[in-house]
C-alpha cells in the first residue's frame, strides 16, 4: 500500500502502487478486463456529477494518471452502494475495490470534509460516530419491561448477542425501532442479551469511508468484548454491522454466526403469524438496504415479515431488491450531507420518497437504523409527502402484536 | 524554525461534569479527558510553519489519561519531539501557575524562536497559561492571533479583537503567541498513521519538578449554574416543549 501524497503531475510509482494495490482485493484483477462500457458511472447516483466517475477512475489509472483523480474531492460523492459492482459486465469489485481503496488514498492524505472528520474523531474517541458518551450507549432499554439484559451484568451465557450498533443505540428514532424490536423478541421468548456500553460502533462505514485502521481498531475492540462473552450467534439490527460481522471481521480473526435481524425473525415466522393480531390497514412500500440488499442478496426475508402482517398491503418502488436507490447514508454519506448538497443540491432519500409517493405508499418501511432519519427529514421537504409514514419493520411488527394483545 | 507547543487536557464534556463533595472541585470518577480544542489549533499552526520553512516541532504534555495517544497523534501528524512531564497528571491540583512554571522550565531548555499555545480553554476562559509561561520564560506574549508569518527571523501576527477588529503586529522572537485559530482546520490523521507512530516514534519522558502554584487564586467553592428567577424552564418531552413554545411565542405577540 502507498502512502505517499501526489504532488507532481504525473506520479507514476503512486499510479502503480495503486493499481496493484486493488489487484489484491478479492477478484480484483477483474479490473483489468474492464472494457469502460461505462454502465457503472451511468447506474451510479451521484456518477453525472463527479469529476471522475468509476469508469473514467479506471481510464485515468490506465493512462497512469490516477493523482488527477486524487486531486477531485468528488470521490466523496460515492456512497459505496454497490450499485456500479453489481452492474458491471466485468463483475469487477468496484465498490470494494476501486472505490474504497481510492478512499483509503484520500484518507491517507488528509483530504477529507470537515464533517466527515469529525464522524471519523467521535468514532476513535468515544466508540460511536455521533459523538455521544459511550456510557449511556444503552440507555435506550432504560425502564424498558422485562429489562434488556446487558451480559456484563446478567453474567450467564445467552443463546442470541444482540449487537445494536450506534444509530439504533443513540438516534431518537433508532431508540424507538430497538425497543419495538426488544418487544418482539421478548414477546418470541428470544435467550438474548446486549453488550450496552461495551459495544463500539462495528465500523464497516468508517471503513467504506476509507478509515482502514479505524475499522480495525472498532472491530478489535469488538472482538475482545465478544471472547469475554458466550452466546451461539450474534443478530444485528444494522445491514451495515451484519455486512461487517459476515464479510469483514472473519479476516481479522473474529468470526462469529451472525443474522440481521430481519432474517432471524423470518425464522420464527409462525410463532409470530400467530401473535400478529392486529390489523395495519395500509399500504406498504419496502427499501431494501444496500447492505442487506445487493451487498448480500437478502431480499426475501424483510418482505416476508410484512406480508405476515394483517391488512398491509405491499407494494413495490419503481426502483425495487437489486436495483434499489441508495438513501445516501452509505460509505460515510451519514456524515458528508452538508458536503453532498453542496456539490448536489439534492438527496436520494428525496428520490426515494418520491418513488414512494409514486407508488401511493402510507408507510414506506425500513430495516436499516440510517434511513429512518434520513426518510423522515426527506418527507418534510418533498411536496406532497406529509402524510408518508417511515417506520422501522421491527416497529410494525410490535404495533401488530400490541393490537393483537389488546383485541385478545 | 524551531517551535514548541505545550497542550492542556481538559475535561471532555461528552460526560456530564459533577461537582466533588469537597464542593471546590470536579468529581473525577467519570471524568475524562481530551486535548483543549484551541491547542489543536495551535498545534497545526506549529505545522503549518514548519511545512514552509523546515526546523522542528516539539509538543510538550503533563501526564494524564489518554496524554499517549495525543502525543502519538501529533508526531503522526508531523511534530518531532513528543515531551510527556511524568510524575504528575491533569487532574491533580495544579493550577495555571503551576503548570505554566513546568512548561516554562522546559521550554527554557528547548530555546526555541517560537512557543504556540492555546489561547484559551473552557477551564481557562481567561486563558491565563500563556501570558503567565511568557513571563516566566522572559518572552513577549500576544493572545488571540489568528495568522502568523515569518520572515528573517521576524514575525507578524493577525491579532483579533472584539467587534471584528484585527490588528497586525511585529513581534520579536522568541515570543510566546496564544493561538485563536490556525491558517487552516487541524489536519486529519488516518489511524494507521497514528498506530505506526506508536510503534516507531518514542516518548521523551522527563520527570516533572515540584510544582509551585504560587500566585494563583484559591477555589472556595464550586457550583452549577442557577436558574435567574425570571428564567422558564419548560419540562417535557419534545411535543410538549414545542407546544408550550408555540403557545408562548402566541402570547408574547411572535406569531
Amino acid at each position: 500500500m502507498t502512502t505517499s501524497t501526489v504532488d507532481t503531475p504525473e506520479d507514476f510509482e503512486f499510479n502503480d502502487a495503486f493499481r496493484l494495490s486493488l489487484e489484491e482485493v478479492e477478484q480484483g484483477r477483474r479490473i483489468r478486463a474492464c472494457l469502460q462500457c461505462a454502465a457503472c458511472s451511468g447506474i451510479c447516483p451521484f456518477g453525472f456529477l463527479m469529476d471522475f466517475p468509476p469508469h473514467k477512475m479506471i481510464s485515468a489509472m490506465r493512462a497512469g494518471m490516477f493523482e488527477r483523480v486524487m486531486g477531485m474531492d468528488s470521490l466523496w460523492l460515492c456512497v459505496s452502494c454497490y450499485a456500479c459492482a453489481q452492474v458491471c459486465p466485468a463483475q469487477i469489485p468496484l465498490t470494494e475495490g476501486l472505490m474504497t481503496r481510492a478512499k483509503e488514498e484520500m484518507v491517507l492524505a488528509g483530504n477529507i470534509p470537515v464533517e466527515l472528520q469529525d464522524a471519523l474523531e467521535n468514532s476513535q474517541r468515544y466508540g460511536n460516530a455521533l459523538g455521544e458518551p459511550p456510557r449511556r450507549r444503552a440507555d435506550w432499554a432504560a425502564g424498558l419491561e422485562p429489562a434488556v439484559p446487558i451480559l456484563g451484568k446478567i453474567k450467564r451465557s445467552v443463546d442470541v448477542l444482540w449487537f445494536v450498533g450506534d444509530y439504533a443505540s443513540f438516534h431518537p428514532r433508532g431508540r424507538q425501532a430497538s425497543q419495538a424490536l426488544a418487544t418482539v423478541l421478548n414477546r418470541l421468548g428470544v435467550d438474548y442479551g446486549i453488550l450496552g456500553p461495551e459495544e463500539n460502533s462495528d465500523g464497516d462505514s468508517q471503513r467504506l469511508a476509507g478509515e482502514r485502521g479505524l475499522f480495525e481498531m472498532l472491530a478489535e475492540k469488538n472482538g475482545r468484548v465478544f471472547e469475554k462473552y458466550e452466546f451461539q450467534e450474534i443478530l444485528t439490527t444494522d445491514p451495515h454491522a451484519f455486512n461487517a460481522l459476515k464479510n469483514e471481521y472473519p479476516a481479522l480473526g473474529i468470526s462469529y454466526p451472525v443474522r440481521h435481524y430481519s432474517q432471524f425473525l423470518a425464522t420464527h415466522l409462525e410463532q409470530l403469524q400467530t401473535m400478529l393480531g392486529g390489523a395495519i390497514s395500509a399500504r406498504v412500500a419496502f427499501h431494501d438496504p444496500c447492505y442487506l440488499g445487493r451487498a448480500n442478496g437478502i431480499y426475501d426475508e424483510p418482505r416476508q415479515l410484512l406480508a405476515a402482517v394483517p391488512g398491509l398491503e405491499l407494494v413495490e418502488m419503481l426502483h425495487t431488491r437489486e436495483t434499489s436507490i441508495c438513501c445516501g447514508g452509505g460509505g460515510g454519506g451519514m456524515w458528508l450531507d452538508g458536503f453532498r448538497w453542496e456539490k448536489a443540491r439534492f438527496r436520494l432519500s428525496e428520490v426515494r420518497v418520491q418513488e414512494a409517493l409514486a407508488v401511493g405508499a402510507d408507510i414506506l418501511a425500513v430495516t436499516c437504523p440510517y434511513e429512518m432519519p434520513r426518510f423522515e427529514d426527506a418527507a418534510k421537504t418533498v411536496e406532497g409527502a406529509e402524510h408518508l409514514v417511515v417506520k422501522d419493520i421491527a416497529e410494525l411488527l410490535a404495533d401488530a402484536l400490541v393490537e393483537a394483545e389488546v383485541s385478545s | 524554525m524551531n517551535i514548541v507547543v505545550p497542550v492542556k487536557l481538559v475535561p471532555d464534556l461528552v460526560e456530564d461534569l459533577e461537582i466533588d463533595e469537597s464542593g471546590i472541585t470536579l468529581d473525577t470518577s467519570w471524568l475524562r479527558l481530551i486535548l483543549n480544542e484551541v491547542d489543536e489549533h495551535a498545534l497545526e499552526q506549529a505545522l503549518l510553519l514548519k511545512e514552509a520553512h523546515g526546523g522542528t516541532a516539539s509538543v510538550i504534555s503533563l501526564d494524564g489519561e489518554g496524554v499517549d495517544d495525543v502525543l502519538f497523534s501529533s508526531a503522526a501528524k508531523g511534530v518531532d519531539h513528543l515531551i510527556k512531564l511524568t510524575g504528575l497528571e491533569f487532574g491533580d491540583d495544579l493550577n495555571n501557575h503551576a503548570v505554566a512554571r513546568l512548561y516554562g522550565a522546559i521550554v527554557e531548555r528547548l530555546e526555541p524562536e517560537l512557543v504556540l499555545i492555546g489561547v484559551q480553554a473552557h477551564n481557562d476562559l481567561d486563558g491565563s497559561l500563556g501570558p503567565l509561561l511568557a513571563e516566566y520564560v522572559g518572552m513577549p506574549y500576544v493572545g488571540y492571533v489568528s495568522g502568523i508569518t515569518v520572515t528573517d527571523g521576524k514575525c507578524r501576527v493577525l491579532k483579533e479583537y472584539p467587534g471584528g477588529l484585527i490588528a497586525e503586529m511585529d513581534v520579536v522572537l522568541p515570543a510566546v503567541l496564544g493561538v485563536q485559530a490556525a491558517e487552516a482546520p487541524p489536519r486529519y490523521v488516518a489511524i494507521s498513521r497514528i498506530r505506526q507512530a506508536m510503534k516507531t516514534v518514542s516518548l521523551d519522558e522527563q520527570a516533572a519538578a515540584d510544582p509551585d502554584s504560587g500566585g494563583g487564586p484559591t477555589i472556595d467553592s464550586m457550583f452549577k449554574p442557577e436558574t435567574g428567577e425570571r428564567a422558564t424552564m419548560i419540562a417535557g418531552d419534545e411535543e410538549e416543549v414545542a407546544a408550550k413554545i408555540v403557545d408562548l411565542l402566541g402570547e408574547l405577540g411572535k406569531v
